[in-house]
């Protein structure tokens, strides 16, 4: 996508020069680390900055004084930043890049703990992971929809629409039967069903792939939407009360200490998106399936040439998301809340950041989604302690690091050769 | 076709070769017809049937996925898998396979290599190699010299001789006569759709080239002898890249003179197309220096060369000539249409653009139902004229024209060719660059001819076609005074020469 | 359409496409033909009416009007939506579906009662949108004044001036080959600058209403750049920069209003000050009546988008480059720039559209909700209109009556406002894919505009 750079700009030539991407990276790096160093160091307070390894204010923790932690981690983001800027090896780049990243991070935290008000300078690292997994989860589960549409070449605007409309039949389904398995099964469909319109529309009549998903995204809305007024609300019992899904506890995996009690005694949704990420990136790179999904996406005409049935891949791909994001939807209404109108509120455009941000890999959508909902999570966590950062701003971050990863600024990122181009057979 | 057959497929540009092929192929679905193998009719529904009838196909753009490795690339569509249902690819089998077919045919590739790092000789031979995994008996090559530099194409016909030598048959489309004469053993020749003729490879050249084109195919132009003047267009050390940032254009040296033609020749891809559109501004020059009558033009942009008085005939029409959604009248102005009087301020004029419509339309013998019809509803030949229109339409300083008449029928042709010669007879310098031999030498009064990036030889136009055809090739005349002496890439069969002469007699014909 | 369709007028001698790899191309990436390529049936469902014997005014009307041109695909999508959301209707009333359990015994129940239902519902959509016959003979009687006649379209019409804005902005960036989903963002900026403008600065009335309309469409050109140069200078990919600008713009406004100085100091909610009167839009028809003078700014954009598109050079670079940038690049034209431009002027506009919401009878202070939908139902309406003006124009008009009607059908038949959404969301989805209507009502096939095939493009 950002590839194609308009060809007006007469394209610096390849001769970087001195300032290559990990210099000018590096460079950034340096500057994010000063400015935590200086600046978060001086906003630091003296008090303790603690990181309990709990729900709460409680238990073992991690210590460190404010300021001087703020300090430490801003170091620690110079020094990576000044190793990149003197030039590292290339299988370097990623590790140093992350320390940095981390410690910039770090000492963002240690100035906000510290200068919380005193009895709140704490932060409970399971509550914070566990949330983190939670709010990512619908990301995890949109993005995987994304991916499996789009190595296929069908471009899935409609995320957001899957969700809600796999949130919305979930609860419904549910409601009516009494069982989750019912709800889930119902969510899965929900969300094919408007897969198949996308698919239909845009592979049978080849209506614009992005229209179409913006369009769905409003039938998806007001189906809903219309359904909850005349249903749900006005028999709330019958119609928008769907059982829950209860939380699994993973034996000995429960007992690692943070993890297990943040992430291995949760519900079935969080174990199956994980297991869904591992599948679809060892389906796509490994096997049969993956290896004509992909040779779709980038160029059908040769898929074609060699017996691929490109339209039949097609459909079959852009269902699966459909189901995948319905699953998605589900894991609101039948683990967390009930039906609301419009629930997902945007998150199918995050989940659609996290995969361009996660380059169309299943992996990367997974870091993507987890590192947008810990935004997420930082935020209602900054709310908390009445922290001077507005919580609007980070809700901005996943937004602007998807601009300023399409815009090249952070890596090259290539969507897929044939994303968003009907396929007319000769 | 017989097994271990070599069986050209000689016509022009159009003629229904690809299409034929394509039907072969199971991609295309035949309106009425069949086809016959070992006797029994064949039903293709789709390319796995041929694939499974045992023919296999290298079509004109390669059929590789630019991100894929090579054994991806050759195991698609007929992956080796375990594990049941999840079906997991056994790459190290399909390894394995591409490793030993390439070394017994002697087609080397580098298993592991990404398709888009590697050279356009190479994908082809990875496109071979995928066709011969899957055990075709009849492999299809569609026009595949005609993206390769005589080394490559050289190399190619070398494989092509070990495949026969296998009993493999090939069905190779070209429109080359000397590659066809270098290897084909029996040919069929066709035109618009229809088997004109099969002959053996002992027939002459003019006999192939009537039976191909159905017209005498040398092109005359009438023109008088130049009487050029001062330099108009002076290119010095000129160094281009292409997209892919790979050198194109490399030191390239050029003058052309107010009232006459160069002709640029060349196989096409030696830097031709990176030449002229860096001197109209349209890629970044690297190094050396362009002067439009004195002024250093090079790091203006194509508004300012194109106002400077130099016109431009682009090599592609439809990409690069014309908005095909726009009228004729539309693109009649395309690059003068914020000029007076078609243009005052922000304003545009419609009346006025649609009466110098009619007026070019009718100067230029444009044929289209109105000047309001979409471009893209006229024939190619009358898309051309429209483009000449617009450009000549202005005082020039400089024509520069890219193929200007590729995929044009003939009687547009001679007027394209004579309003050309028109402009230069007026004192414009003309730069024709085209990959059409014949057109160079009918249009130039000096013929630049280019190999690899570099201009390798400035020749007069009645130098001979042999010796020019030896330049594009890139040998020059004293190497090949040497080497070849005996050689004359004439008329006469070729015979199992060198392979550097079948690379000569391969590009000479390239017309 | 070139190369299959019936080409009268090219009579020259080679009918090949340019080249074989051209030929490929067209035959690959044409999207146009597609529509023929599924629709193989196309000669045989009606036999093409040959003008040998001059046919009567009358046949032709009916020809045509059954022929799949753009009209008639249009109104065929209308009422396949409004079909489907009388299904939608009854389906979801539990009592009207009671009706269709014994629906074999006694249909005329099932009948009855869904007719009712819908029926009442479209009456209300109806009424609430364009004409209230209770509303007229009450004024012949006296009963009410003339404004409650025209209530409905004022309302109508004070719901279509936004879209008019938006629809342009998406419609124009369509036509300059870029897809503007930011004029949701665009517009919030722009809403967000005019009403500062609007109750921050101390103006005399009517410069202070100007200055605040060109403060919303500055935020909006602003918005519209960022997108545009990241296209421009970097590549990047507007459909993703603009979806992701839509929430940064949205997050900012919710920051926004509860800063002091723009939070309305006697509220605790998130709300702003108000827009002063000097800076809002009169209104047309008095005070009863919330029609106010956006729509004739809407009017006027209208009219300078179809001029700046059709007749003046900045218009014709822009169509250019939106169907050819290679072309437009090799004529001299700078892409770069007019990518640049084409973003601004859509952001302009989508500003303008935002300032409506804040400057006219729609809402006088900032709320997190204060721009609606407009952006998104600008999408709609672009592709209503054919990204045409006027077409735009038009189909913002139908959207506005959708929603003015819409309010009614919720107070008084009870139907969610939502229905509005599926419906515009149907007609789209049905006028995107002719074909489809097409073969629903067994059309002859006639030449439906298209949506401009530019759009394929992907990513």
């Amino acid at each position: 996508m950002s590839t194609m750079a308009v060809p007006d700009i007469a394209v610096a030539p390849v001769d970087e020069g001195f300032w290559t991407r990990s210099r000018k990276v590096g460079l950034t790096l340096l500057g994010l680390g000063l400015l935590s160093a200086v600046l978060f160091g001086a906003l630091a307070t003296d008090q303790q900055a603690r990181f309990t390894l709990s729900d709460d204010a409680a238990g073992a923790a991690l210590e460190i004084n404010g300021t001087i932690g703020a300090i430490l981690f801003g170091i620690i983001a110079i020094a990576a930043g000044a190793a990149l800027l003197a030039g590292v090896p290339k299988r370097w780049f990623v590790p140093v890049l992350g320390v940095g990243l981390v410690g910039f991070v770090l000492s963002f935290l240690c100035w906000q703990v510290s200068a919380a008000p005193t009895g709140q300078n704490f932060m409970p690292l399971v509550n914070i992971i566990r949330g983190t997994f939670i709010l990512a989860l619908p990301l995890i589960f949109g993005a995987l929809a994304g991916v499996l549409c789009e190595r296929s070449g069908v471009v899935n605007v409609a995320i957001e629409g899957q969700l809600l409309m796999g949130a919305f039949s979930g609860a419904l389904f549910g409601s009516i039967s009494g069982s989750v398995w019912v709800g889930l099964v119902a969510a899965a469909i929900g969300g094919a069903f408007i897969s198949l319109l996308l698919a239909v529309f845009a592979i049978r009549y080849l209506v614009d792939q992005v229209v179409m998903g913006i369009v769905l995204n409003l039938l998806a809305v007001g189906v809903t939407g219309f359904l909850y007024e005349r249903l749900m609300q006005t028999d709330a019992a019958r119609y928008n009360s769907a059982p829950r899904f209860s939380n699994w506890e993973i034996p000995l995996l429960k007992d690692i200490p943070v993890l297990g009690p943040a992430l291995f005694r949760g519900n079935i949704f969080l174990y199956l998106g994980l297991l869904l990420v591992l599948v679809i990136h060892i389906g796509l790179f490994r096997t049969r399936w993956g290896l004509r999904t992909r040779s779709v996406g980038e160029h059908p005409i040769a898929a074609d040439t060699l017996g691929v049935k490109v339209l039949r891949v097609r459909y079959r791909n852009v269902l699966l998301a459909g189901v995948v994001a319905g699953i998605g939807g589900a894991s609101y209404t039948l683990a967390l809340y009930s039906f609301t109108k419009n629930m997902i509120g945007g998150k199918g455009f995050i989940a659609l950041a996290a995969l361009i941000f996660g380059r169309w890999n299943p992996t990367g959508a997974l870091l993507a989604a987890l590192f947008f909902g810990f935004a997420d999570q930082l935020a209602t966590y900054l709310g908390a302690i009445s922290s001077s950062i507005p919580s609007q701003f980070l809700a901005m971050l996943p937004y602007l690091a998807t601009i300023l990863a399409v815009a090249g600024l952070v890596g090259r990122v290539r969507a897929p050769a044939a994303d968003g181009k009907p396929y007319i057979k000769g | 076709m017989e097994p271990g057959e070599i069986h050209a497929l000689l016509g022009e540009n159009g003629a229904g070769k690809s299409t034929l092929m394509n039907v072969l192929y199971g991609l295309y679905q035949p309106d009425e017809g069949e086809i016959l193998v070992d006797g029994k009719p064949l039903k293709l529904k789709g390319p796995s049937d041929a694939i499974g009838a045992g023919i296999g196909m290298v079509h004109q753009h390669f059929m590789l996925v630019p991100v894929f490795t090579v054994t991806e690339n050759i195991m698609l569509g007929a992956e080796q898998v375990r594990g049941g249902i999840a079906g997991f690819l056994d790459r190290r089998r399909a390894r394995r396979e591409v490793t030993e077919v390439s070394e017994r045919y002697n087609l080397r590739v580098d298993p592991d290599a990404v398709i888009e790092d590697l050279p356009v000789g190479i994908q082809q031979r990875v496109e071979i190699v995928k066709a011969l995994t899957r055990d075709v008996d009849l492999l299809i090559l569609d026009e595949p010299t005609a993206v390769l530099t005589p080394q490559e194409t050289e190399e190619l016909l070398t494989v092509m001789r070990a495949l026969k030598a296998a009993g493999k048959s090939i069905v190779f489309i070209t429109h080359k006569l000397g590659e066809v004469k270098a290897i084909a053993d029996r040919i069929t020749v066709i035109r618009r759709g229809k088997t004109v003729g099969t002959a053996s490879p002992e027939a002459s050249r003019d006999e192939l080239a009537a039976l191909m084109v159905g017209r005498n195919v040398r092109l005359t132009v009438d023109k008088t002898p130049a009487t050029p003047g001062e330099p108009v267009l002076e290119v010095a050390g000129l160094v281009v890249d292409d997209d892919r940032q790979i050198r194109a254009v490399d030191g390239v040296d050029l003058t052309v003179r107010a009232g006459e033609v160069l002709g640029v020749a060349g196989v096409q891809g030696n830097g031709q197309t990176e030449l002229i559109e860096a001197i109209m501004g349209l890629r970044p020059v690297l190094a050396g220096t362009v002067s439009l009558a004195g002024d250093r033009i090079n790091g203006w942009k194509p508004k300012k060369v194109l106002r400077a008085g130099v016109g431009y005939v682009p090599e592609d029409r439809s990409v690069d000539g014309l908005v095909k959604e726009f009228s004729v009248a539309e693109n009649l102005v395309l690059d003068i249409y914020d000029r007076p009087p078609f243009g005052a301020g922000l304003a545009l004029k419609p009346d006025v653009i649609a009466a110098s419509a009619k007026e070019r339309i009718e100067q230029f013998d444009v044929r289209t139902s109105s000047a309001d019809a979409a471009v893209g509803t006229l024939s190619g030949g009358n898309q051309q004229k429209v483009i000449v229109a617009r450009e000549l339409s202005r005082p020039l300083k400089l024509l520069i024209a890219a193929q200007p008449t590729r995929g044009v029928d003939v009687g547009s042709i001679e007027f394209i060719h004579s309003q050309i010669v028109h402009e230069r007879d007026v004192g414009t310098a003309v730069m024709v660059v085209s990959s059409e031999l014949d057109e160079v030498i009918g249009l130039a009064d000096r013929i630049a001819v280019m190999y690899r990036g570099r201009i390798i030889g400035i020749v007069g136009p009645d130098t001979p076609r042999e010796e020019i055809g030896l330049l594009m090739a890139g040998i020059s005349p004293d190497a090949a005074h040497e080497s070849n002496t005996d050689a004359v890439p004439g008329d006469g069969p070729a015979t199992d020469g060198s392979p550097a002469r079948d690379a000569g007699s391969a590009n000479k014909d390239e017309a | 359409m070139s190369d299959d369709s019936p080409n009268p007028q090219s009579g020259s001698p080679d009918k090949e496409p340019a080249s074989e790899a051209q030929a490929a191309q067209n035959a690959l990436g044409n999207t146009e033909r597609a529509e023929v390529a599924t629709e193989p049936d196309r000669s045989v469902t009606t036999p093409a009416p040959e003008p040998e014997s001059k046919p009567s005014l009358g046949r032709l009307f009916l020809d045509n009007l059954w022929a799949a041109n753009t009209f008639t695909v249009t109104l065929l999508s209308l009422v396949l939506a409004v079909v489907v959301g009388a299904v939608l209707m009854i389906i979801s009333d539990p009592a009207v579906l009671s009706t269709y359990s014994y629906i074999t015994s006694r249909p005329s129940d099932a009948i009855n009662s869904s007719w009712t239902l819908v029926s009442e519902a479209y009456a209300n959509l109806f009424k609430g949108s364009i004409f209230d016959p209770e509303a007229f003979s009450g004024w012949l009687d006296g009963a009410n004044g003339w404004q409650a006649v025209l209530a409905p379209i004022s309302e109508t019409l004070t719901y279509a001036a936004p879209l008019v804005f938006t629809g342009l902005s998406v419609a124009l960036a369509f036509r300059g080959g870029l897809f503007n989903i930011g004029a949701q963002g665009q517009a919030t900026i722009g809403v967000i600058m005019a009403a500062l403008a609007g109750f921050l600065l101390p103006l005399p009335p009517g410069l202070h209403l100007l200055v605040a309309v060109l403060a919303g469409a500055l935020g909006g050109a602003i918005w519209g750049f960022i997108p545009g140069i990241l296209k421009a200078r970097a590549g990047a990919h507007e459909v993703i920069n603009t979806i992701m600008l839509n929430y940064v713009a949205t997050y900012f406004l919710t920051w926004l209003i509860v800063q002091n100085g723009v939070q309305d100091p006697n509220r605790t909610d998130a709300i702003s000050k108000a827009v002063d009167s000097s800076a809002q839009l009169p209104r047309l028809l008095g005070d009863n009546l919330r029609v106010h003078a956006g729509i004739l700014l809407a009017v006027l954009a209208t009219w300078a988008v179809a001029w700046l598109l059709n007749r003046s050079t900045l218009g014709f670079e822009l169509r250019a480059v939106g169907a050819n940038p290679d072309a437009a690049r090799t004529a001299g034209i700078s892409v770069t720039r007019t990518y640049i431009l084409i973003m601004v002027f859509a952001g302009i506009l989508a500003g303008l559209g935002g300032s409506n919401m804040v400057l006219g009878s729609t809402a006088s202070a900032l709320t997190p909700l204060v721009v609606a939908q407009i952006g998104f139902d600008g999408i709609l309406v672009a592709l209503l209109g054919r990204v045409k003006p006027w077409g735009v124009l038009l189909a913002a008009l139908l959207f506005g009556a959708l929603q003015a009607g819409g309010n009614r059908m919720q107070s008084y038949s009870g139907i969610s406002l939502e229905l509005v959404t599926v419906l515009q969301a149907l007609i789209v989805i049905f006028i995107a894919a002719p074909a489809l209507v097409k073969a629903i009502f067994q059309l002859r096939a006639a030449r439906a505009a298209r949506l401009q095939t530019s759009l394929a493009k992907g990513w």
